[in-house]
């Protein structure tokens, strides 16, 4: 292996699910490709984000990466062990390694448990320790997240927000996880909210050493935890860079016109900035473009684009692209066309 | 001046206590422009714009003070005081309203159309035909393509951006004077809500309507708004110019959600400040700064009474007791 | 409506654990506010105390027959006298003594008869919805069939076979009353494997058992209660027909149903004996309506703080 450091390593990894399409007659399955052939690594202790709109398949991968898709082929590398050829014995001793932080906390928490019940679950399925060392720990990780300990016999609704997205993070890390995929953990939170959260996962990552896959639809957001961003749109990844590169010179024309299209909170600079505006939506993933699958919204999509997929390959070290206009010599032509209105 | 609210109430009687959702808001608007409202949830947002439109399911819910002046060639007529049947002719004549979510509120079972001309002919007296002619104009000049054929199109024929559009083009039908759009997109992709945005603009300025905004989202004001309500706590804490607003925030809480937002500045290498503690508790009653909790510039003022809003420039009002740009105690010239 | 979704912040300190108390003024305040779900518990908490003191409140032995006081009216009318207050029948039994020991019949089929059903439907219901697949299509197939029979040809039937006991009445009740319970437990156990929380602890390596029990079994009680509610109503109704029938316990056992039964003869001429056990009837399957009316509405937490 050529990086030691990597913690998780995913290869062409896809994720299709079969829809029956028809009334009795004439039925047919059709699948739908959430998770198109997708590849990235992730290094121990750094934060990956994958970034797209609904529909992209990113929530889709931070579950297949987990196994809580079964993935339809490829491999998903823990520390050099294939989890898709896990039993499911195997995986589940395996759990306390690999957590997830969900986006919708009030969904995902027990509205009939305790908060004690909920953080301290996962101590008692893995049968860690006693009654009172699990009674020490859930106070050790409220006490961690920001929680009042006091608290821990109230039930999930008596919390706001923010606060349950709390108690979700500390049953995450209830077990000492070295891996943690986030679902989306801030986006139904409020402003203020977000950036407590935002700062939260932050420092914890430092005290615990966690690596991160951090799932967004908003890419504001994610300049502030990341170290690489992934770009993904309709199941396939179209550009992953480092931070600054990819904020600072996006050569994929969706990445442009995403970050175009994220309004930036300085008035002045929003009346004279000139937007980048796509034309209609995401199309249905159960119906998705030949080609590109962005050529139906790109701005310089030529003939070649409907036709061919474009390879995803690395342009610099570290900064990968699907795009046939990115010229491999000089990449940089492309962004200067789009951004220089 | 085309609206305005006056120390408008709004309480809901709910099993858990009272919960006191607006306690006293007062803004205005004027003919044409966008006036933004940013708040968290809880803020009262949305509640203010529900009970000016007689929208506030009574019971639990009961508007308990305060006037809201609509004006029409200067004379003042109180939506509060207005019937039921005389609100719903305001509503959708001549305040137009485009909801977060327009799945629900478009009827499944009836064509697109039908559901724009309805309004015309109710309100604009429009004959069938006339309306349906409008209609489709209309539907054209929001962005849907093949606009004839779409109009006997049921809801779930289109997308999530398309139907927002739909949603606009109901706004808009009966020539109204204000638009109030309760988180237009929100729900909407980002590259959709650039669509929308631009779209609600364009047509703002072709139709010389105001726009009421509400929204949760910093930077979406910063790129439409032309002035902004700031609440929380059931009350504006701060209304001022966009750019005065972003330049020179004066309510500390302002301050802290500017700081806490990201892009505000730099590349995110930084630490966001994040505002600490919690959303005020509804079900108790405001008797004093409902953001002194939450406040690092509190002080025994900020304990004693709900701060009216008080005036920093002409076009500036702050509810705040304290000029955290001079670390001085505000002089309290309450606002007319 | 918005004031749903309020997040309610406490302070720090003055948050006590909520005592039986607390919990009790929640309900009356909730009790309060919704007259349907008032009237239904208070007649409730009256059915139920009436059954267990039946020989207290009862003013004669409903077995015993006085013929020379036979066929009295009740005691509002000229003839009646308030030694029988709601006159006898062509016995002389006392009809108020015989409705009061009725809702012992009527209550001891309705709710061993819906424990029977939840039960079966419980167990069945839970492995259809969550293991899927075959053991679903074959179990939810049984169950349709058994629905598509007409319940009551079935309990006819069964009834003229085995015999009038109340064990057998309950015991049919219960087996034929399941199917339902079990479409509702499958259907709900379909959504709360969906849910976030489901997902949660298997992201944490719940086994299915843990999830099954920990975690789908609390949240179904809710919904499980309310339709026991309206299906004991049901067979206090089923009951009643049975007897009227002369299909379920036997003649000498005081339940409303035989009562029905026997006051059909004589309804032109004395009336009374046939429509006080109906008024009866139809008031307890009114209170359990209203109660399960208020309990959907009550049971459900996320629906509880935006009432």
């Amino acid at each position: 292996m050529a990086d030691n450091n990597v913690l998780v390593r995913v290869k062409n990894l896809k994720k299709f699910f079969p829809i029956k399409q028809g009334v009795i007659f004439n039925r047919q399955t059709i699948q739908v490709k959430a998770v198109n052939d997708v590849s990235f690594e992730i290094k121990q202790g750094e934060t990956l984000s994958l970034v797209g709109e609904s529909g992209c398949g990113k929530s889709t991968t931070g579950r297949a990466v987990l196994q809580l898709h079964k993935p339809t082929s490829g491999q998903v590398l823990y520390e050099d062990q294939d989890l898709t050829t896990l039993s499911e014995g195997e995986l589940r001793a395996l759990r306390p390694k690999i957590q997830m932080i969900f986006q919708d906390s009030i969904a995902s928490l027990n509205p009939r448990h305790s908060v004690r019940k909920i953080i301290g679950e996962p101590l008692v399925i893995h049968n860690v320790g006693t009654a009172k060392t699990i009674h020490n720990r859930v106070v050790e990780l409220m006490e961690l997240v920001g929680l009042n300990p006091k608290w821990m016999k109230r039930f999930p609704h008596e919390f706001s927000g923010g606060q349950r997205q709390r108690i979700n993070i500390a049953r995450a890390l209830a077990l000492n996880p070295s891996f943690v995929v986030c679902d989306e953990p801030i986006s139904a939170l409020d402003v203020s909210i977000q950036a407590q959260v935002v700062n939260l996962l932050k420092d914890l990552q430092q005290q615990l050493g966690l690596t991160y896959l951090f799932i967004a639809h908003d890419l504001s957001m994610v300049q502030y935890l990341s170290d690489r961003v992934a770009v993904m749109y309709l199941g396939k990844v179209m550009e992953l860079a480092d931070k600054r590169t990819l904020f600072s010179d996006p050569l994929h024309p969706y990445t442009q016109s995403l970050m175009s299209a994220v309004p930036l909170p300085q008035p002045k600079l929003e009346r004279k900035r000139k937007r980048i505006i796509l034309q209609g939506e995401v199309p249905s993933p159960s119906n998705a473009p030949s080609g590109c699958v962005f050529h139906t919204r790109c701005p310089l999509a030529i003939d070649r684009c409907t036709t061919d997929v474009p390879e995803y390959r690395q342009i610099h070290l570290g900064h990968s692209v699907a795009c046939h206009l990115v010229d491999d010599q000089q990449s940089s032509i492309i962004p200067t066309r789009l951004n220089s209105k | 001046m085309i609206l305005q609210v006056k120390d408008l109430i709004t309480r809901f009687y709910s099993v858990d206590g009272v919960v006191y959702a607006l306690n006293g808001v007062n803004f205005a608007l004027n003919a044409g422009e966008t006036l933004a409202v940013v708040g968290e949830s809880g803020s009262g947002k949305s509640v203010t714009m529900m009970s000016l439109l007689g929208l506030i399911p009574q019971p639990p819910g009961k508007i308990e003070g305060g006037q809201a002046f609509l004006f029409e060639n200067d004379k003042p007529q109180d939506l509060l005081k207005l019937s039921e049947r005389q609100v719903r002719r305001v509503r959708g004549g001549q305040i137009g309203f485009i909801f977060q979510d327009p799945i629900s509120s478009l009827n499944p079972t009836m064509t697109i159309g039908k559901q724009i001309a309805e309004s015309m002919i109710e309100h604009l007296s429009l004959s069938q035909s006339d309306a349906r002619k409008r209609t489709v104009d209309l539907l054209k000049e929001v962005g849907i393509a093949d606009a004839d054929r779409r109009f006997d199109s049921y809801p779930h024929e289109f997308s999530g951006g398309m139907r927002q559009r739909v949603m606009i083009a109901i706004a808009v039908a009966c020539q109204p004077r204000i638009v109030i759009a309760d988180e237009p997109t929100t729900a909407l992709d980002v590259t959709v809500q650039a669509q929308i945005i631009e779209l609600i603009q364009r047509l703002q300025k072709q139709l010389g309507i105001a726009v009421i905004w509400i929204t949760h989202d910093l930077a979406v004001v910063a790129s439409m708004a032309d002035r902004v309500l700031v609440m929380y706590g059931g009350t504006v804490v701060e209304d001022a110019l966009v750019e005065d607003l972003f330049d020179n925030p004066q309510h500390p809480y302002t301050i802290g959600l500017l700081k806490a937002i990201p892009g505000a500045t730099g590349l995110g290498e930084e630490r966001l400040e994040s505002i600490e503690g919690s959303p005020p508790d509804l079900l108790r009653e405001l008797t004093s700064c409902p953001f002194a909790p939450r406040c690092q510039f509190v002080f025994d003022q900020c304990w004693a009474k709900l701060p009216p809003l008080i005036s920093v420039t002409k076009h500036h009002r702050a509810a705040c007791f304290y000029d955290v740009e001079n670390e001085i105690p505000r002089k309290e010239v309450e606002h007319g | 409506m918005a004031v749903a979704q309020q997040p309610v912040s406490l302070g720090d300190d003055e948050y006590e654990e909520q005592g039986a108390w607390q919990r009790l003024a929640y309900i009356g305040r909730l009790l309060r506010r919704d007259r349907g779900g008032m009237i239904g518990s208070v007649l409730f908490v009256l059915i139920v105390l009436t059954a267990m003191f039946a020989p207290v409140i009862a003013p004669h032995d409903p077995l015993k027959q006085n013929l020379r006081a036979a066929k009295q009216p009740p005691a509002w009318t000229e003839e009646g006298t308030w030694e029988y207050p709601l006159g006898t029948d062509n016995l002389g039994r006392d009809m108020f003594s015989r409705i009061i020991y009725g809702t012992r019949v009527s209550l001891t089929v309705g709710f061993f008869g819906v424990l029977i059903a939840c039960m079966l439907g419980l167990i069945s219901g839970l492995v259809a919805g969550y293991r899927g697949g075959t053991i679903d299509n074959v179990l939810m197939s049984i169950i349709n069939l058994f629905l598509a029979i007409p319940y009551l040809v079935i309990v006819v039937v069964i009834a003229s076979i085995l015999g009038r006991s109340l064990f057998i009445v309950i015991l049919i009740f219960g087996i034929t009353d399941s199917p339902l319970f079990a479409r509702v437990t499958r259907g709900e156990v379909l959504r709360i494997r969906q849910s976030g929380y489901v997902e949660s602890a298997r992201s944490a390596g719940a086994s299915n058992f843990r999830i099954q029990f920990d975690h789908i079994l609390p949240n179904l009680i809710g919904p499980l209660i309310t339709l026991a509610t309206f299906e004991m109503s049901a067979m206090i109704f089923y009951e009643a027909g049975l007897g009227f029938l002369g299909l379920s316990v036997p003649p000498s056992v005081p339940s409303w149903g035989n009562m029905l039964a026997q006051g059909r003869k004589y309804l032109d001429i004395y009336p009374w004996i046939a429509i006080y056990p109906g008024i009866a009837i139809a008031i307890t399957a009114l209170s359990f309506n209203l109660l399960g009316d208020w309990l959907r509405d009550v049971l459900d937490p996320r629906l509880r703080r935006s009432r």
